[in-house]
């Protein structure tokens, strides 16, 4: 069978989110109620993108899952802990929409830094990096600096540096927003590469229907103000490969994601 | 790379070589008895006729403003460290940094010369490091609390503590605007520390030199001071702009000026 639709056997929950909602400025005249009774179970080893419209609270949410901020009512569980302790024990990595690299830092040495932070010593570190470089493909760069790069090649750098402390859990949002169609279709193409050698845990946040459906074993469709889950749909398109884009089964999973868009759109 | 300075040179090099000759030929015209201004050949002339006393003024300027600067400096980065590290700190040395740098430093001189003794140093040095403190306090300040939000949260999900986000994240961030605030300090260092010393102070000084020559009417002398008082802030200039390529090795080669 396709080994992309079926989640490990013993699918253990990467992340658990339990009756949570999230009240920016609780009280206060500027109050936003961002996210409403959202109870998400993600299994560990899939590819899940979150989708909707602009600041229904994707980002809050995944932000919610790396412990960057925190639910003003119920809980989040990533493997099998409070989502601090897991933030505490490196148990994800992050990659955002402008790369974050850090322009005082050369490619390997961004790469470097998680690992760093952990304590590795020089030689692992500069193995590790090595590895990752060949991984996004860039090995002729790792002594460039950041500004000496490409958008695209910046983002790679940005996906390998998430990668690097090898975390089972990936969080991304939008990484590929500020890439041109050519590129991001070419990044897709990798991430999805690295999934299926590596059958992390991705949650995924973009924009775009194609993207979402090309990549995951699963859309999670959201509707804005206050944030909720509208939709919970799976995508079974088995293995990527170059004819995914142009296949039926693509389209009518495109189809559905846009319905569902669309209906909650109407709603309001 | 030898080279390349000496071409980058080049342009600053025409200016001011021509700029000399213009000056010296217009005055040949219009004031020929050069009462008002030397023209650059006399003030040669008065440079090398007291060579001996300038360099010594100017050693013992240079001791003042390079100690000046140096303490102004360490100050200004220390302060600005504990003010973006420690809310308790922001909210107590910030303002009375700005309350610092609303007094008009220079006119303390007269005050610190009483307190330090009329012939000492120490009330010179005092006015450059007061003056060097402001500049480099807001600028390494800025610098080191406009990191991108993306940036800290990103080491908040390595869980880093504060200590490596400043180590590692706000410090690197604020070497360009440190490196911004050393060059108008250094420039600052060496008007303060003249102007102090027209006051009194340290004697044998390029500001005393100044004074004096002025005072009985050897304006070339003055000048020819005032020759050595710009060389010697172009040269702190030019050892900040190489601190900072070396510090800053991320950074497009830019010229000095960048
Ligand atoms: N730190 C914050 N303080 C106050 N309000 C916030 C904060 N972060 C997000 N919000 C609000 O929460 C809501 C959801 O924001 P969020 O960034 O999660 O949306 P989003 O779905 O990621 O949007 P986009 O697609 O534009 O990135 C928005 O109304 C936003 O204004
Ligand atoms: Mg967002």
């Amino acid at each position: 069978m396709n080994d992309h639709d079926t989640p490990p056997s013993k699918a253990a929950a990467a992340v658990e989110i339990d009756s949570v909602s999230k009240v920016f400025n609780l009280g206060k005249p500027n109050e936003v109620h961002a996210l409403d009774g959202i109870d998400l179970t993600i299994d560990d080893g899939t590819f899940v993108s979150l989708i909707g419209p602009s600041g229904c609270g994707k980002s809050t949410l995944l932000r919610l899952m790396g412990a960057l901020t925190h639910p003003t009512e119920g809980s989040v569980v990533v493997n099998g802990k409070s989502a601090d302790q897991a933030r505490l024990d490196r148990d994800y990595g992050m990659a955002f929409q402008t790369s974050g690299l850090f322009e005082w830092r050369t490619v390997t040495q961004n790469i470097e830094l998680p690992l760093q932070l952990m304590g590795w010593d020089k030689a692992q570190r500069k193995e590790r990096a090595l590895e990752m470089l060949d991984l996004v493909k860039l090995a002729e760069f790792g002594d460039h600096y950041p500004r000496e790069l490409s958008g695209g090649m910046q983002q790679r750098v940005a996906i390998a540096r998430a990668l690097s402390f090898r975390p089972q859990l990936l969080l991304m949002d939008e990484p590929f927003g500020a890439l041109d169609e050519m590129t991001r279709e070419h990044m897709q193409t990798e991430v999805l590469e690295i999934w299926e050698k590596t059958r992390k845990t991705i949650v995924f946040v973009t924009h775009s229907i194609p993207e979402a459906v090309f990549l995951s074993n699963r859309v999670v469709v959201m509707s804005p103000r206050p944030g909720r889950i509208a939709a919970d749909i799976s995508v079974p398109l088995g293995r990527r490969n170059f004819d995914t884009r142009e296949s039926q089964g693509f389209f009518d999973s495109i189809t559905e994601v846009r319905e569902a868009l669309r209906f909650e759109g109407s709603t309001r | 790379m030898i080279k390349r300075a000496l071409a980058g040179a080049f342009p600053a090099l025409v200016i001011g070589v021509g700029g000399l000759v213009l000056w010296e030929l217009s005055l040949l015209v219009i004031n020929p008895d050069g009462f008002l201004l030397p023209r650059p050949t006399e003030i040669f002339e008065a440079f090398t006729e007291h060579f001996d006393a300038i360099w010594s003024a100017t050693i013992n300027t240079g001791y003042i403003v390079v100690t000046g600067l140096i303490v102004g400096v360490i100050l200004g980065v220390v302060w600005s460290l504990l003010v973006s590290r420690f809310r308790i700190a922001d909210e107590t040395l910030t303002p009375l940094a700005i309350a610092l740098n609303a007094i008009p430093i220079i006119a303390l001189a007269p005050i610190f010369n009483a307190w330090y003794g009329l012939l000492s140093p120490t009330s010179n040095q005092a006015i450059v490091v007061l003056l060097v403190f402001f500049p480099v306090f807001i600028n390494t300040t800025k610098g080191l609390t406009s990191v991108g939000a993306t940036k800290i949260e990103l080491m908040d999900s390595y869980a880093a503590s504060k200590w490596e986000i400043t180590r590692m994240i706000r410090i690197p961030n604020a070497m360009p605007l440190f490196f911004t605030a050393l060059k108008i300090a250094s420039s600052l260092a060496v008007i303060g520390a003249i102007v102090a010393e027209y006051f009194g102070g340290s004697q044998d000084t390029l500001g005393q030199f100044i004074v004096q020559n002025a005072a009985s009417g050897r304006y070339t002398n003055a000048w020819a001071a005032v020759v050595a008082a710009s060389a010697m802030g172009i040269t702190l200039y030019l050892v900040s702009g190489g601190f900072e390529r070396v510090a800053t090795p991320w950074r497009p080669d830019v010229d000095v000026v960048g």
